[in-house]
C-alpha cells in the first residue's frame, strides 16, 4: 500500500481505533504555554489524576511575558498570575519549565525545535494554533484545545478522526527579495483562508527542498491561516544536520535507529492525496496583506481588488477597518509601526534578513520598530554574529523574547487607527491592539518599511 | 433538542480573535468569558455598548447564534467556545467551521450545525423578516428545522461525538479507560 509522508506519521501513532468515531492517537511531544494550559490543570485536580507522561511534556512562557524589563516583576498582575500559575503546575507535576528569565525560554514554537524537542516522525500538540510549525521536521504538529490540553496530559493521547490529505508542491527558484513568508502568503491568497480546513498539508516541490530550515518552518507555520490543521515537509539531510546534537535529540546507537526510520519518511510514489495545487515558485512577488485575514495579500505591485459579489459585505467591512478602498496601490502607504518577530518570523535568519536591508540605513524618525527575538538562543545569535551593532547603528533596539505584539496581550499593542507591518502571522481586526491595522509581510518587506517609513517594495533596497 | 429563537451575525469568516480578543485570556479559571463575547464589535473603546451591534440589540435573542461562512477560525483558543457558551449559546450555525473551534465547541458542550449555503441563507432571511423566527435542532435525528415555514435540512455528526453530546461522556473518561494500552504502546515509541 503506498502511502503519503502524513498516512506514515499518522498510522504509527494510532493507539486505538473508535468504530465511526475518532482515532485515539499517541502525542510524542507536548508543549504547553501560560494561556491555554491553567484550566487544563485544574481539570486534572478536579479528576484527582496527574500527568501520564511528564517527561514528554515541556512548559514554557511566551503569550503574556513583557518584553522588557524581565528581569522585574511582570507589572500585569493577570498576567502575573497566570504565569505563576504556570509555573506551580509544572512543579507540582515534574515538568521541565522555562519561564521567563530561563535561559532557554523563548516562544514555544522557537525554543522546541532549538533544542531538538522537535523530531522528524514525532507527534507534537500544544494549546496553540502555531503548532504546525514543527512540521518543517516531518512530524504531525498541531494546535489543540484546553480540553484536548487535559486530554494529552491526562493520556498522553488525543481523539481525533484523520483529516484529509492536500499536496501543494511548488518548484522553481525564488526572486532575490523573496522570502518564504512571501511563498506562504501567496498560497494562502490563492487558497484563501479556508481552503485548506479539514486537510493536512504536505508541502513539496524543489522551492521548499531549498528552503533553510527556518524558512520551512515560517511556511509551516502559517499552514492554519488557510484551515489545515497543519502542514509537513519531508525531513531531508538539511533536516538531519539542523536537529543532530541539539539537546533532546536522540545520541548515540538510539539517533542510528532514529535515523533508520526516518529516512523512511516520504510519500510513496503515486501515493494518493485527496486535493493538490501546484504553483511556480520563480513568478511568486513579495507579498503584502491589505484586509483583515491572511487570504487577503497580494503582491507588492499589485492594487487592492475589487470585491467580488459573495462576500461583499465582509469584504467591504474589512476595508472600512484598513481605511483602504479597492483600487489603491500598496506601495507608499504611510506606516506608523513595524513588528519583526513572532513564531512565524522571530529566528535568526530573519533577523539576518531584517538587517542586511537596514544596514547602512536609519530607521524612518516617525516608525516605532518592535524588534523581539523568538528566544534568548535567537537574541545571543544576532549579538554573537554582529547584527546587534548593525541595527543599533541603523537606530533601532532589540527586545526581550516573547509572542509580543503578535497577539498583543503584554503591553505591545499597536495603538488604534495605526498601520503596522508586521512579520507575524494574523491581521485580524484588533489583533495587534483594539482597533490596530496590521500589514503582513516577510523580514525583508518590514525592513524596507521601516527605513523608508512607507510600504516599499522591498527589491528596490537590495 | 432544542428549540429558540436565534442572534443572526451574517459576516463571513469571524475568527477567534473578535469572538474574544486575546487580552480577554488571562484568567486562570474557566468564568465569565461570555461578557467579552465579541467585545471589540459589542463596546466601543470607553466600554459603551455599540448600538448597531447585534448583541446589543433586544430585539434578537436566543440560545442559537447564526454565523456567515466559515465561522471561527484564527486560533486554538477554547476561551472563544467557552464564551460562546458562558453567553448562552448552546448551538452556532454556519455554512462553513473552523476545524479547531468547530472541535473545541463539541468538547464543551456547544453543538457546531453545518447547513448548506441556501439553508444559511434561508436562516437569515427568516431572521431579518421576523426576529422571532424560531428554530428547532434536533440533536438525535440530526434536523435542524425553521419552525414557522417548516424547512429543515439535515447535518452531519461525529457519531462518537454525538453519543457523548447525548450522554454527558467524557474523552477523558474514554481514554484513562485506554491507560495500559496506551503505557504498552509508549514503550515502543523509538523516542
Amino acid at each position: 500500500m503506498k502511502k503519503t509522508l502524513f498516512d506514515k506519521v499518522w498510522d504509527a501513532h494510532v493507539v486505538h481505533q473508535i468504530e465511526a468515531g475518532p482515532d485515539v492517537l499517541f502525542i510524542d511531544r507536548h508543549m504547553v504555554h501560560e494561556v491555554t494550559s491553567p484550566v487544563a490543570f485544574l481539570g486534572l485536580k478536579n479528576r484527582k489524576i496527574g500527568v501520564l507522561y511528564a517527561q514528554r511534556t515541556f512548559a514554557t512562557a511566551d503569550h503574556n511575558t513583557p518584553t522588557i524589563n524581565q528581569h522585574l516583576p511582570v507589572e500585569d498582575p493577570l498576567s502575573a498570575n497566570q504565569l505563576a500559575a504556570l509555573e506551580k503546575n509544572a512543579k507540582e507535576h515534574n515538568i521541565s519549565y522555562w519561564g521567563l528569565g530561563h535561559e532557554k525560554n523563548g516562544i514555544v514554537h522557537v525554543v522546541g525545535p532549538e533544542y531538538g524537542i522537535t523530531l522528524p516522525g514525532a507527534t507534537i500538540v500544544c494549546g496553540d494554533s502555531h503548532t504546525s510549525t514543527h512540521g518543517a521536521f516531518g512530524a504531525i504538529a498541531f494546535g489543540i484545545g484546553t480540553s484536548e490540553v487535559e486530554m494529552v496530559l491526562a493520556s498522553q493521547c488525543i481523539m481525533q478522526p484523520k483529516p484529509k490529505k492536500m499536496r501543494i508542491t511548488v518548484d522553481g527558484a525564488l526572486q532575490k527579495g523573496v522570502a518564504p513568508k512571501d511563498v506562504a502568503l501567496f498560497i494562502i491568497s490563492q487558497l484563501s483562508t479556508s481552503g485548506a480546513t479539514g486537510y493536512f498539508v504536505e508541502y513539496a516541490g524543489s522551492t521548499f527542498r531549498d528552503m533553510s530550515m527556518e524558512g520551512r518552518m515560517t511556511v509551516c507555520n502559517l499552514s492554519i491561516e488557510m484551515g489545515a490543521r497543519g502542514g509537513m515537509i519531508a525531513p531531508d539531510q538539511k533536516t538531519f544536520e539542523y536537529i543532530q546534537g541539539r539537546e533532546f535529540t536522540p545520541k548515540g546507537n538510539d539517533w542510528d535507529t532514529a535515523m533508520n526510520y526516518w529516512s523512511t519518511l516520504h510519500t510513496d510514489e503515486g501515493a494518493a492525496f485527496d486535493k493538490e495545487f501546484f504553483f511556480d515558485g520563480s513568478s511568486i512577488e513579495p507579498m503584502i496583506t491589505f484586509g483583515t485575514n491572511p487570504g487577503m495579500g497580494i503582491g507588492i505591485q499589485k492594487s487592492i481588488p475589487q470585491a467580488e459579489n459573495s462576500g461583499k459585505a465582509t469584504y467591504e467591512k474589512s476595508l472600512n477597518y484598513m481605511g483602504f478602498s479597492q483600487g489603491d496601490e500598496m506601495i507608499g502607504k504611510k506606516i506608523d509601526f513595524v513588528f519583526l518577530g513572532s513564531c512565524t518570523n522571530g529566528r535568526i535568519e530573519d533577523f539576518r534578513a531584517f538587517s542586511e536591508i537596514v544596514k547602512g540605513r536609519k530607521k524612518a524618525d516617525h516608525v516605532t520598530a518592535w524588534l523581539v527575538p523568538g528566544s534568548h538562543q535567537v537574541r545571543k545569535a544576532i549579538e554573537n554574529e554582529g547584527l546587534l551593532q548593525i541595527l543599533e547603528e541603523a537606530g533601532f533596539e532589540l527586545r526581550e523574547p516573547g509572542c509580543s505584539a503578535c497577539l498583543a496581550m503584554n503591553d505591545d499593542k499597536i495603538p488604534a487607527g495605526k498601520y503596522a507591518v508586521s512579520t507575524s502571522n494574523r491581521n485580524f481586526e484588533g489583533r495587534q491592539g483594539p482597533g490596530a491595522r496590521t500589514l503582513l509581510a516577510s523580514p525583508i518587506m518590514a525592513a524596507a518599511a521601516a527605513v523608508t517609513g512607507q510600504v516599499t517594495d522591498p527589491r528596490t533596497l537590495l | 433538542m432544542l428549540q429558540s429563537t436565534a442572534v443572526p451575525l451574517p459576516i463571513e469568516n469571524v475568527d477567534t480573535d473578535q469572538i474574544i480578543p486575546a487580552r480577554f485570556l488571562k484568567a486562570t479559571e474557566r468564568k465569565g468569558f461570555g461578557d467579552n463575547l465579541f467585545r471589540d464589535w459589542r463596546y466601543n473603546q470607553d466600554n459603551t455598548p455599540k448600538a448597531d451591534f447585534v448583541l446589543n440589540n433586544p430585539t434578537f435573542s436566543g440560545k442559537i447564534l447564526v454565523g456567515g461562512k466559515n465561522f471561527g477560525s484564527g486560533s486554538s483558543r477554547e476561551h472563544a467556545a467557552w464564551a460562546v457558551y458562558d453567553y448562552g449559546f448552546r448551538c452556532v450555525v454556519s455554512s462553513f467551521f473552523a476545524d479547531i473551534f468547530k472541535n473545541n465547541c463539541l468538547n464543551i458542550g456547544v453543538l457546531p450545525v453545518q447547513v448548506s449555503e441556501s439553508f444559511l441563507s434561508l436562516i437569515f432571511d427568516a431572521i431579518e423578516k421576523n426576529p422571532n423566527t424560531s428554530m428547532t435542532v434536533d440533536l438525535p435525528n440530526q434536523t435542524i428545522t425553521l419552525d414557522e415555514i417548516g424547512k429543515h435540512e439535515n447535518f452531519d455528526i461525529n457519531p462518537y461525538k454525538k453519543e457523548n453530546l447525548q450522554n454527558g461522556y467524557d474523552d477523558i473518561d474514554y481514554l484513562l479507560n485506554l491507560k495500559e494500552q496506551i503505557k504498552d504502546f509508549a514503550q515502543n515509541r523509538p523516542f
